[in-house]
């Protein structure tokens, strides 16, 4: 059958089971499964600008995601003027200084003359900025904590519209790319994978403890929403009768409206990054990554600098995920250092990439759903099927109570079969590239 | 008797520690440079082999412990080693029969056989989890100390005590034998010198009649043994805990890369240097700065320069700059 | 005239399923002699070679070593039926020592060694002096002596070299003709490449000219030599 028709069936089919679950478990869970399976989308998107097109290995995804939540934190959350009076300004400035002392250390590297005096002379300068640093920002940070550490604790944010974090994730995302990629890009691509691996352990490590930015693992809840809240949607008249309409009381309407708004949001993203980057795939700057992907030498040998090209893709694809990880801790309401697992979600795009098809987004897309319906069901759907498979033995057996603990354990275990059957049996994907 | 105070808090807490870690990172990083020279490709799941390796022993050593064997003072885990090592080897070989030899007879790309090995960590990682939980496991027994604190500053009569934890030694002693061993195998034995020339030129090692798969089948025996080791040290030392051992992965690449990938040597020494900045930047040098310096300079805060949290930052702090001055690493490594 | 020792005869074929780079070539060596495939560039001349040690698909034509047909066999296991191969690059172990380079050319050998190997210290005696040293350390001249010691390991029948002087100095070139020489009145046979089309028929038994591919000149090397036509087209009048 043609590309396109088998690409619209698989679609339909991945429709088909978000609407079976709506169906048999309920629509709430199925639009829970639709908004993630967005989310996962554009993740899966930003990986697939970076692998499928350019062939770069990122195995750091989860570090860009996080920066993503930080960024709304940093943006909708109100400004705790208390906090900002105890240290605020001091933490600016110490900050500052850090940054002063890497960049002038930088400059020193380029600018000094290359003998063995060099680096001693950069490595004290650096102790000395970082001794100063620290003498500066340790007493603002410690007072900034200590102002009402329950609740607050931390600076807050700057009060705006939580919207505008979804752009600035991407901001802060590519930010830390172009640092990634400036030193990564252009060695192996294993090192580029432990580079990326090494660089969100760091900024997940930097969420969990830096208390006065992030609240560190005490969390912040009630992000600011784009959407109403179900709270005031009931209390709502106009709404109300228009639920009743429907033969819906007004909980279940609330809570069905704010997912739809939700998932209306994320596909409206979704649609304006997919539709960016069909653009740029087709276009003549597209072609010319590609090319550089398939034959670097050939395309190096043409004057193409190779570095700054893969650099461009790195960071695109880096935003994108940063935009993604900002709507999901939107979606969340809330920001968790603690759940930021490299394992579960680098992981799960990858497959999501390789399963869907790596070097077409559209694949990459479909991907992002059908996976992201599979990690969502495998755990019901194991745990049924464990159920069934030890019903005959005594219910207080412990290996069955061991199995129906360990069912959670089983996504892992599915998943990479999954990953390895795909990468042997269908390595270029559902929809392959053309 | 400040600076003998001095140095036996820095030995205590910075010294014997780092020798003992650096050892368990030494194995590990041993394990990964290896694959990399004479499979050449990254193993992301060396950690979780690792993580596999001492979830057998550990279930062994519950199952001795259970039946009243002990070894006292070493640790029941020590026996429970030869047969983890062989369970973990069975492992490998079916991981390489079913999996990557496909990929190798295709000559694919090394990019290529690293997400395949991601695959692989999920499923070690799954399997382990399946297994034995998530959770914290303590399997350690035997005599706690070689030396204890008490005990040292009894015979000495100093104020500050020098504890040497019986895991800390084994590590050593076990790690010195086992790379004493690897190195003889390697250099010394037909065998071991057919695999450094594979490794060096796989096609003139084919012309030379040496079997391919006969070097991966002993690579993979070899990592076996390593990887179990490594893990169960770091376990006995420490504790064990699935996700511990999948963070270790950075470290270990870490200490591999900046020795230079595919040079044995080189592992161990990237090794302990990364140990030993580890532990010196997330150390609090109150105590030993308070011996060592005079009063009047003596610190008021805790002077430590990370939390200790941020310790992986530091190795991928070290493994950047080796990136981005000395990419071949401190002695040369393979380039792919 | 006795059946050579090792013929490829009529041998049509490429690389993998490519267009055929041979057409209907022959290449033999007598027992003890010298034979040189020389030719200008792209003549196939390497892969006549390669062709013989099987590292190609001969689409028709066979080879045959004192008698007997080894056309299905792989490079190994003409290796073991007593064929020595240096390729002409990457052809050294260069993170291992000299004398582990020659333990590893002896890897098939089930039997002593220690003979063989004192026999090419006899042959090459720097490498002697430079057993211990790590090969790649070496000069390019002696590099080319451990690549051939390594082949000569194996107490090979016939050994082939390919272009075994590209990238030596002329004296250098005329030490290693000189060992190649050696080796052959221990009894080898040799078949050798080259590019020094004429230094190498000075010392070769048999010279085969090809010309795309195909023979096109066929006799002595001395007869080469002498001919018009060849020294015109190859060796520069």
């Amino acid at each position: 059958m043609s590309e396109l028709l088998k690409t619209y069936l698989l679609f339909a089919f991945v429709a088909f089971l978000i609407i079976i679950t709506g169906v048999i478990q309920s629509w709430n869970a199925a639009l829970f499964i639709l908004n993630m399976g967005l989310i996962s989308a554009v993740m899966s998107l930003g990986v697939n600008l970076q692998w499928g097109i350019a062939g770069l290995l990122n195995v750091g995804i989860m570090g860009f995601v996080a920066l993503g939540g930080l960024a709304t934190v940093l943006i909708s959350m109100p400004p705790l003027t208390d906090a900002w009076a105890a240290g605020g300004p001091r933490i600016i400035l110490g900050l500052g200084i850090g940054g002063i002392t890497i960049a002038c250390a930088i400059l020193m590297f380029q600018k000094l003359p290359n003998t063995k005096w060099r680096f001693p002379v950069i490595a004290i300068f650096i102790v000395f900025g970082f001794v100063l640093y620290r003498s500066v920002l340790r007493p603002a940070v410690i007072a900034v904590e200590a102002v009402n550490p329950a609740a607050e604790g931390y600076l807050g944010g700057l009060g705006l519209p939580v919207i505008m974090a979804w752009p600035v994730g991407g901001l802060m995302a590519a930010g830390a790319a172009w640092i990634i990629g400036k030193t990564a890009l252009g060695l192996r691509s294993d090192y580029l994978a432990i580079a990326t691996l090494g660089i969100s352990e760091i900024i997940i490590a930097i969420l969990k403890n830096e208390d006065w930015m992030t609240r560190g693992v005490k969390n912040v809840v009630g992000i600011p929403r784009p959407v109403p809240y179900e709270i005031d949607l009931q209390a709502n008249e106009t709404f109300v009768e228009r639920a009743a309409s429907f033969g819906l009381d007004p909980t279940t309407a609330s809570t069905l409206f704010v997912k739809i708004a939700y998932a209306g949001l994320f596909g409206l993203v979704l649609f304006i990054l997919v539709w960016l980057s069909q653009r740029a795939l087709n276009s003549p700057w597209g072609r010319m990554m590609r090319a550089i992907r398939d034959n670097e030498i050939a395309a190096q040998a043409m004057g193409k600098d190779i570095k700054a090209r893969h650099l461009q893709i790195f960071i695109l694809g880096s935003a994108v995920c940063g935009v993604a990880g900002a709507m999901m801790t939107t979606l969340d309401a809330q920001l968790t250092p603690g759940a930021y697992q490299p394992l579960r979600f680098t992981f799960l795009i990858w497959v999501m990439v390789i399963v869907g098809g790596s070097g077409n987004n559209l694949g990459a897309i479909l991907g992002g759903f059908l996976v992201w319906f599979l990690w969502v069901q495998v755990e019901p759907i194991g745990y049924w099927l464990v159920d069934l498979i030890t019903a005959p033995m005594d219910p207080e057996s412990p290996v069955r109570l061991h199995l129906l603990d360990s069912v959670a354990q089983m996504r892992l275990l599915t998943m990479g079969l999954f990953l390895l059957l795909m990468l042997r049996f269908y390595p270029r994907g559902m929809i392959p590239e053309k | 008797m400040e600076i003998l105070h001095a140095l036996i808090v820095l030995s205590n807490f910075v010294i014997i520690p780092a020798i003992a870690y650096g050892s368990q990172l030494a194995l590990g990083a041993l394990g990964v440079t290896l694959v990399y020279g004479i499979l050449r490709f990254s193993n992301f799941a060396h950690g979780d082999t690792m993580a596999f390796g001492t979830m057998i022993v550990i279930l062994l050593t519950w199952w001795l412990q259970g039946i009243g064997i002990s070894i006292a003072p070493l640790p029941t885990a020590l026996i429970a080693l030869p047969f983890a090592i062989f369970v973990t080897a069975i492992l490998l070989l079916g991981t390489d029969r079913f999996v990557l030899r496909f990929y190798r007879n295709q000559k694919s790309a090394p990019v290529i056989l690293l997400i395949v090995s991601l695959g692989i960590m999920f499923v070690y990682n799954g399997l382990v989890r399946f297994v034995i939980g998530v959770g914290d496991q303590r399997f350690s027994d035997g005599a706690r100390f070689i030396i204890s604190a008490r005990d040292f500053k009894k015979i000495t009569g100093l104020s500050e005590g020098l504890a040497i934890k019986t895991t800390q030694g084994i590590t050593v002693i076990t790690a010195v034998v086992i790379v004493a061993i690897l190195f003889w195998f390697l250099n010394k034995t037909r065998t071991g010198k057919s695999m450094r020339a594979f490794s060096d030129n796989e096609d003139l090692a084919l012309l030379s009649g040496i079997n391919p798969e006969r070097v991966v089948l002993y690579t993979w025996l070899i990592v076996a043994v390593l990887a179990t080791i490594a893990g169960t040290l770091y376990g006995l030392d420490k504790s064990f805990k699935p996700f511990v051992y999948f963070q270790l992965l950075l470290p270990i690449f870490a200490a591999a890369i900046v020795g230079g990938l595919g040079n044995p040597l080189g592992a161990i020494a990237g090794g302990f240097v990364i140990a030993f900045s580890e532990v010196t930047v997330t150390y609090a040098w109150k105590k030993v700065l308070m011996y060592a310096l005079p009063e009047n300079l003596e610190p008021s805060g805790l002077t430590q320069l990370l939390a200790t949290e941020y310790k992986f930052a530091v190795s991928f702090a070290i493994l950047l700059i080796v990136l981005l001055f000395k990419p071949t690493g401190l002695f040369k490594g393979k380039a792919l | 005239m006795s059946e050579p020792f090792l013929v490829g005869e009529a041998m049509t074929g490429g690389y993998g399923n490519g267009p055929d780079i041979l057409h209907d070539c022959t290449v033999a060596v007598e027992p003890g002699e010298i034979a040189v495939i020389v030719g200008p560039n792209g003549a196939g001349k390497s892969t006549a070679m390669k062709a013989i040690f099987g590292m190609l698909n001969l689409g028709s034509g066979n080879v045959k070593l004192n008698g007997e047909d080894i056309s299905a066999l792989t490079p190994q296991d003409r290796v073991l039926k007593g064929m020595g191969f240096v390729p002409q690059n990457q052809n050294i172990f260069t993170s291992m020592t000299v004398q582990e380079n020659l333990e590893m050319g002896a890897f098939i050998r089930t039997d002593d060694f220690s003979g063989t190997m004192e026999q090419v210290f006899d042959l090459f005696p720097i490498l002697l002096e430079k057993r211990n040293q790590s090969a790649g350390e070496l000069s390019g001249g002696q590099r080319q002596q451990v690549a051939v010691g390594r082949a000569l390991m194996t107490k090979p029948s016939v050994l082939m070299l390919d272009e075994p002087t590209a990238g030596v100095s002329p004296i250098v070139m005329d030490e290693l003709f000189d060992r190649i020489i050696e080796v052959a009145k221990s009894g080898i046979s040799i078949l050798m490449v080259e590019q020094n089309a004429r230094q190498a028929l000075e010392i070769a038994h048999k010279g085969f000219v090809l010309v795309q591919g195909r023979n096109a000149y066929t006799g002595t090397g001395k007869d080469l030599l002498a001919d018009k036509e060849v020294r015109k087209s190859f060796l520069g009048g």
